[in-house]
């Protein structure tokens, strides 16, 4: 078995999108960032043949973890102001 | 330490890292070339063993169910813990539980949004109980199931406001599920104990392959696991909602007060 087109595609979309989430310093869009990061390592998982762990990365990486995110981030700048 | 030295350091750490990774990534077997033994062996023999056509989930629940066990209660912990860090604070008291937002007003929840909440609920909740109650089949089980029911009481959050959440469960009742989802995991992996063989051992009748009531304790453990992944969840989820809509600081004074003079003690 090689990398096919598809796999190589994701694969590089994959770094790109880690890459992204790095250089995101404001954590508001971060949380952003990193949920559509969670998606395409979904997408990568599945191309790779293991639909169980895509289904955790979906719920876990691009939803739970960005709404944790997002909720302690509005309770943090509600206690600033 | 000078910008120059910082970046001395710096060079020579990249540079070594980078010949480890060379060395690491040269002996790395090709691409899809798995090496070894125990994938293979358990792809061959989870449906005549166990008759269970998701290997995963035979390696999850069955094989190394054990190891599940210990992850579960990770996440146990992990809401356990949430639950005691975010609870009320001294100076902090429970307001108006609506979306709020300083210097600005908050714009209402679009009809679109509603409809789509609302109208995704219940797929929602059927899609949940399917992925658990077929993990042993297809893809899916209790972990992922657990999750996507928890998603329906979220579904209903964005459609509507924080209180309407109210009426659907309080938050003993998800305790209690918990509990019991945690708790009925070890209560079937006692039943190999009580029949004398192992713990967790798959002693039950396993069913006709590529069935819904099949392949032995796996789907009762899913069924337990889907119960706590789910109860844990939207209790995770209610606490951080609760934090950050309902509870406000009284006087942000006051707590710097609390705050120095425990500091002081």
């Amino acid at each position: 078995m090689t990398v096919t087109l598809l796999q190589a595609t994701i694969l590089i979309l994959v770094g790109a999108g880690g890459t992204c989430v790095v250089a995101t310093r404001d954590p508001l869009r971060q949380a952003m960032v990193a949920s559509l990061f969670g998606i395409l390592l979904a997408i990568l998982f599945f191309v790779l043949q293991a639909p169980d762990v895509a289904l955790s990365e979906i719920v876990v990486g691009a939803v739970a973890l960005p709404l944790m995110i997002l909720l302690s981030l509005a309770k943090i700048r509600g206690g600033e102001r | 330490m000078t910008v120059r030295i910082r970046r001395v350091v710096f060079l020579a750490a990249a540079a070594a890292l980078a010949v480890l990774m060379a060395w690491g990534f040269g002996a790395l077997p090709h691409f899809g070339h798995y090496r070894g033994p125990y994938g293979d062996v358990l792809s061959r023999v989870s449906v005549p063993q166990r008759h269970i056509t998701d290997v995963v989930t035979a390696v999850n629940f069955d094989y190394r169910g054990f190891d599940t066990l210990g992850e579960e209660f990770i996440f146990f912990a992990a809401v356990l813990g949430v639950a005691l860090i975010l609870r009320r604070q001294a100076g902090e008291g429970a307001g108006h539980a609506a979306d709020y937002a300083t210097g600005r007003a908050v714009p209402p929840t679009s009809d679109a949004v509603r409809v789509l909440g609302l109208g995704l609920t219940a797929p929602t909740v059927l899609f949940g109980i399917y992925v658990i109650a077929h993990g042993h089949l297809t893809p899916g089980g209790g972990f992922q199931g657990g999750v996507v029911l928890a998603t329906g009481v979220l579904l209903i959050y964005l459609a509507g406001e924080f209180d309407d959440l109210h009426g659907l469960y309080t938050e003993a009742a998800l305790e209690r599920a918990e509990a019991v989802g945690a708790g009925g995991f070890i209560a079937i992996g006692m039943l190999g104990v009580l029949a004398g063989t192992s713990f967790l051992h798959n002693g039950l009748p396993l069913g006709a392959t590529g069935t819904v009531f099949s392949a032995g304790t796996v789907p009762l453990i899913n069924l337990t696991v889907g119960i706590e992944i789910a109860a844990g969840l939207v209790l995770l989820l209610t606490t951080f909602l609760h934090q950050t809509i309902v509870l406000r600081r009284r006087d942000a004074g006051a707590v710097r007060g609390v705050l120095s003079r425990d500091c002081r003690a």
